[in-house]
């Protein structure tokens, strides 16, 4: 009688395990280009795992056989969020949310001949933050306008705006910067 | 239209996916196992005590009282109907209908108990 609740456990902790195998790289990626440093990054990746964990057996019964990602990358980016407000509340540590995107790549990155490169990368921190949340999701994990859309809690075709758009506002950044 | 593409590019170069370091890899995996382990005893613990915890008795015994409930309700329901079909008799029917009642109060009790 009690044994199957037991097994039940057994294959939901699996399953999890294979989510957690599978998504450690995307989550780990979106946490870097938030917080832009390894340290945060990690207690950022920490955390989404085990909020992730507690809520697993609802997420997958309402999943409905949809893939986990985009409530794994919603859980880290209400996380996120949630950090930049504890720390803007703390005047001792004040924290720049456009900052992280620059402070990802290493300085022998941007200068070797990485000009261009560096122009994006600014131009992405100048975008407002759904934005340039959008491009991270798309370009550092691949995921595409439905995968976003569940993350960031949109229609598929706002979605598909909101990255048209963050291109677009980047192309004239870019361009303006050349100009200058 | 050539921008575009040179940005996507970029982006693609610029936004390329992190590496975690090792260690965090191990130490989430070790995390995660522990918080197993210790759900797994935590259930372990808890089959066990509620065997052995009266307060842990409440759920079947109400259920019982509800069961006992119903079936008292149904054998009354029965001798009401019994009484309204048959016209008022002799002491020696109504004896008989208060047999039939207690042999229905019999029957509900043998199928409350019955382990099936």
């Amino acid at each position: 009688m009690l044994e199957p609740k037991g097994n039940a456990k057994a294959q939901l902790d699996a399953e999890f395990s294979d989510l957690y195998k599978a998504h450690l790289r995307d989550v780990y990626s979106y946490a870097f280009y938030r917080v832009g440093n390894h340290h945060d990054a990690e207690d950022l990746t920490e955390q989404t795992f085990l909020q992730a964990y507690r809520h697993f057996e609802r997420a997958l019964r309402e999943s409905d056989g949809r893939p986990l990602r985009p409530w794994l990358i919603r859980i880290a980016h209400n996380l996120a969020a949630n950090l930049y407000r504890d720390r803007a509340r703390r005047p001792q540590s004040p924290l720049d949310e456009s900052a992280p995107i620059a402070a990802a790549h290493t300085t022998e990155e941007l200068v070797a001949g990485r000009d261009e490169l560096k122009r994006v990368l600014e131009g992405v921190a100048l975008l407002p933050d759904d934005r340039r949340e959008a491009l991270i999701m798309r370009f550092a994990l691949g995921m595409d306008n439905r995968e976003i859309a569940r993350a960031l809690g949109r229609t598929d075709g706002a979605t598909k705006v909101l990255i048209h758009r963050a291109i677009k506002q980047l192309e004239g950044l870019v361009a303006m910067d050349e100009d200058t | 239209m050539a921008e575009a593409i040179n940005v996507e590019l970029l982006l693609r170069r610029a936004l390329a996916p992190v590496e975690p370091p090792e260690r965090l890899a191990t130490q989430l995996a070790a995390t995660l196992q522990s918080i197993t382990d210790m759900a797994a005893e935590e259930l372990e613990g808890w089959e066990l005590a509620s065997m052995r915890d009266p307060r842990n008795w409440v759920r079947p015994a109400a259920a019982l009282v509800v069961g006992s409930a119903a079936g008292a309700a149904l054998v009354l329901l029965r001798a009401r109907q019994r009484h309204r079909d048959q016209p008022p008799g002799s002491i020696g029917e109504l004896r008989e209908r208060a047999a039939e009642t207690a042999q229905d109060f019999a029957d509900e009790a043998r199928k409350l108990l019955d382990p099936r």
